[in-house]
């Protein structure tokens, strides 16, 4: 795959979106109470867009992805709306859900070689997939099918009849992709799909997720720890931080203005070829059984105010477009008198981290 | 914010390493045991000479099959070595008994990568910090407290009273790598080997991690060799790098120099494909394809060679060279070239058996001449069309004849040293 990279107009999307979820929330029960991993998260993602969502561990967005798709292990409770091409799928029944999943969403995952059947062909992954959803398909329109898929990927149509084992580990992750798309799905899930990958084969998998919206005109939440990453595959970003997106707009402007302290530091903290010195998040982020009052970043954050750790912050218009909840950039008017005040912060220890 | 330390002179090595190999035997079915039969050999390690200076920090930088991981567990004994030695004061690590090795270990120690799997879940923080203490003979259980609680404090869990009495599974990602760090100064080593040990953790507390790492060689005057796949913190961290692949190392120099001047196209291609960020730099489209051979049956000539896209005729083009473009080619075709094609090329499984003469085709050789030269116009930069020597009719088929390959030794060139074809001996 050798085609320009052709510069699309970025935060220009008219069309209705794919997903949009409103104030989706996710509580694991524990026996010290209610785990609130996601907590009122609200996003919308326009056909062919990539959201790009980055955190700490913790923080909630491998279980906000898992719980877009509905793939929440029992005990956990999901509440909020998940609208997909204006249909509610968090509402819809378990058999509906189903149908819905592999056909029109899509989950890629970190490790491909768990998610693959060690003694199944490639050719028998393509037809148990394609089968389950389109069932009236010939066997030879099944191999067509997957064998194009398996060409934009980069696989050669040689390979078809492989096991799993028979392949390294970026052409495992690239078959996974191939499964995800062979039905062409309007939203795909990736967790955080280059983790486990070295750092050559990480470009040339990033590279195909970045062509996944010409090739495929799919939409996709990329769930990664990396920013590095989101610079180069994402459209837009949204920042979580214990269960919350505290900021999200376009990459290239929250890059340049990051507005959230806590995006910031999560920008600064990064090493990259550029580092000249070592930042770090002091501390460590909340237990989420019962995180801290007002802001959650709060004890962390270098420019708290009194009103940060009494109020919660209002999710508002983020200026250079995009949302943002920070007391820093307001609304003045709903800051209490004094509350605008430097907060005096308990001193955080050394090994105090994550 | 501390800015990085100046680069010191290795005049004064502390390890030594000549020509070190470390093979593992492959071990076939049960027949092939009894009648002996040769199943092959991976060459982890292929020959490496390097020398670490005290007090220096020295990057072992490469992919996942490169070697790295087995070149440091050589230093500590181990891994046995094949061929050639590993100088420690004098003495060879390769040669040394068990018991010496044990001895050894005081003065080099290990930090893995997992801290999940490093740590004992059975052990409490004390106990496993101060474990090393009672193998190598400190009875005196207050003596070991006593030790425990300072190494403690040095890595900076403290207070310290609330740490000791902890598991694992009470601690997060980066306060157990603080243990382990703890474990690895307790005994007062000269030098720790550093494999990947921020990689599992998060990206904001991988800087803390590494910088704890820089005070405690300051504090304690230790030499690193620091493994990693990450090439961003190793340029932040190292005073030197080699950088590996499949068992060797292909370019070795001070780390300004590697990164201002990279000269592999190994080293150039990694460097591209750090994602930075800044959504303004576009993705480069001109990314290294494939990926790390089997060290099993390494290519013939530069291992390198078939990724590499400045290779040219000497560089030891083969056979599975050409069963590699024959289906990158495919990829590119519809269904029904594809199906034609193949017709004609036949099958390709003999060309994975390594050789300088590769023949394809059955159904005539113009036919399999006019699928070549599809390909070549197709391709004309492909850098496979520069092995090809000849392309002669053989039967119903066609006989690719390959330039011969060279294999390039590590050679200095302006200040660094490094292995491949495109740079011969300066004089």
């Amino acid at each position: 795959m050798s085609i320009e990279l052709i510069d699309e107009p970025v935060g220009v999307h008219p069309q209705e979106p794919v997903i949009s979820a409103r104030d989706v929330r996710v509580w694991y029960g524990t026996t010290r109470g209610a785990i609130r991993a996601v907590d009122g998260v609200s996003f919308d993602l326009a056909p062919g867009e990539t959201l790009g969502l980055v955190g700490e561990s913790g923080c909630g967005k491998s279980t906000l992805g898992r719980g877009l798709m509905g793939l929440l292990p029992d005990g956990a409770k999901r509440d909020g709306q998940v609208l997909f091409k204006g249909r509610d799928i968090s509402s819809m029944s378990r058999k509906a859900a189903y149908q819905m999943r592999g056909r029109e969403l899509a989950m890629i995952f970190q490790e491909p070689m768990t998610r693959l059947n060690p003694l199944m062909r490639v050719s028998q992954h393509f037809e148990e997939t394609i089968k389950q959803h389109a069932p009236a398909l010939s066997r030879a329109e099944v191999r067509e099918r997957a064998l194009e898929t398996l060409r934009l990927i980069g696989i050669p149509p040689t390979r078809y009849k492989s096991y799993p084992h028979e392949f390294s580990g970026g052409m495992r992750q690239r078959l996974m992709i191939a499964l995800a798309l062979v039905l062409r799905p309007a939203f795909v899930v990736a967790d955080e799909p280059t983790t486990a990958l070295d750092v050559l084969v990480e470009a040339q998998i990033v590279q195909i997720l970045n062509d996944l919206r010409r090739n495929f005109g799919t939409s996709m939440l990329l769930i990664t720890h990396n920013v590095g990453i989101v610079a180069e595959a994402c459209d837009r970003m949204a920042v979580m931080y214990a269960g919350r997106i505290v900021e999200q707009g376009s990459v290239v402007d929250v890059f340049k203005n990051p507005r959230h302290p806590y995006t910031r530091a999560l920008l600064r903290s990064t090493i990259s070829l550029r580092t000249t010195g070592l930042n770090f998040i002091p501390g460590a982020p909340p237990d989420l059984v019962d995180p801290p009052d007002g802001c959650r970043f709060h004890p962390r954050c270098p420019d708290a105010m009194n009103v940060c750790a009494t109020h919660n912050p209002v999710n508002i218009e983020r200026p250079g477009g995009g949302r943002i909840e920070c007391w820093l950039s307001g609304p003045d008017d709903q800051i209490p008198a004094g509350g605008k005040q430097p907060l005096k912060q308990e001193g955080l220890a050394v090994a105090d981290e994550a | 914010m501390p800015t990085k330390p100046e680069p010191q002179a290795w005049q004064d090595p502390l390890i030594d390493v000549r020509d070190l190999s470390v093979h593992f035997e492959l071990r076939g079915g049960i027949l092939a045991r009894l009648f002996g039969s040769d199943t092959g050999t991976v060459k982890a390690v292929d020959g490496v000479t390097l020398t670490v200076g005290r007090g220096e920090v020295v990057g072992l930088v490469g992919e996942s099959g490169s070697g790295k991981s087995t070149l440091g567990r050589a230093l500590l004994g181990l891994v046995p070595a094949t061929d050639g030695s590993i100088l420690f004061h004098g003495d060879d690590v390769a040669e040394m008994s068990r018991r010496r090795l044990r001895a050894i270990r005081r003065d080099i120690q290990m930090v893995f990568q997992d801290p999940n799997a490093a740590l004992n879940p059975a052990m409490t923080v004390e106990e496993a910090t101060g474990d090393a203490l009672r193998v190598h003979g400190m009875k005196s259980a207050a003596e070991r407290r006593a030790r425990v609680v300072e190494a403690l404090e040095k890595v900076g869990l403290s207070p310290v009273e609330l740490f000791l009495s902890k598991y694992p599974r009470d601690l997060s990602g980066g306060q157990k790598q603080r243990v382990v760090l703890a474990r690895a100064i307790i005994l007062d080593p000269e030098v720790l080997v550093a494999d990947e040990p921020i990689s599992m953790l998060d990206m904001s507390v991988r800087a803390k991690i590494l910088q704890l790492m820089l005070d405690l060689k300051q504090e304690l005057g230790l030499t690193y060799v620091y493994i990693t796949h990450d090439l961003a913190s190793a340029k932040y961290f190292c005073d030197r790098i080699a950088i590996m692949y499949l068992g060797r190392v292909v370019e070795i120099g001070p780390t300004d120099e590697i990164f201002a001047n990279p000269r592999h196209p190994y080293t150039r291609a990694l460097l591209k494909a750090i994602p930075e960020p800044d959504p303004e730099r576009a993705l480069p489209r001109d990314l290294l394809r494939g990926e790390i051979p089997d060290a099993a049956s390494p290519p013939l000539g530069c291992s390198f060679h078939p990724r590499c896209p400045e290779a040219f005729e000497k560089c030891g083009w083969e056979s599975r060279d050409l069963r590699a473009v024959i289906e990158e080619h495919w990829t590119r075709q519809p269904a029904d070239v594809y199906g034609a094609e193949s017709d004609t090329v036949g099958d390709l499984a003999h060309l994975d058996t390594p050789a300088t003469v590769a023949r394809i085709g059955g159904k005539g050789a113009e036919s399999a001449r006019e699928i070549l030269h599809r390909m070549r116009s197709e391709r004309p930069d492909e850098p496979f069309w520069r092995g090809v020597d000849r392309v002669d009719d053989d039967g119903p088929g066609i006989r690719v004849v390959f330039h011969p390959g060279e294999d390039p030794a590590l050679r200095s060139s302006d200040g660094v040293e490094v292995a491949c074809l495109l740079y011969p001996e300066s004089s």
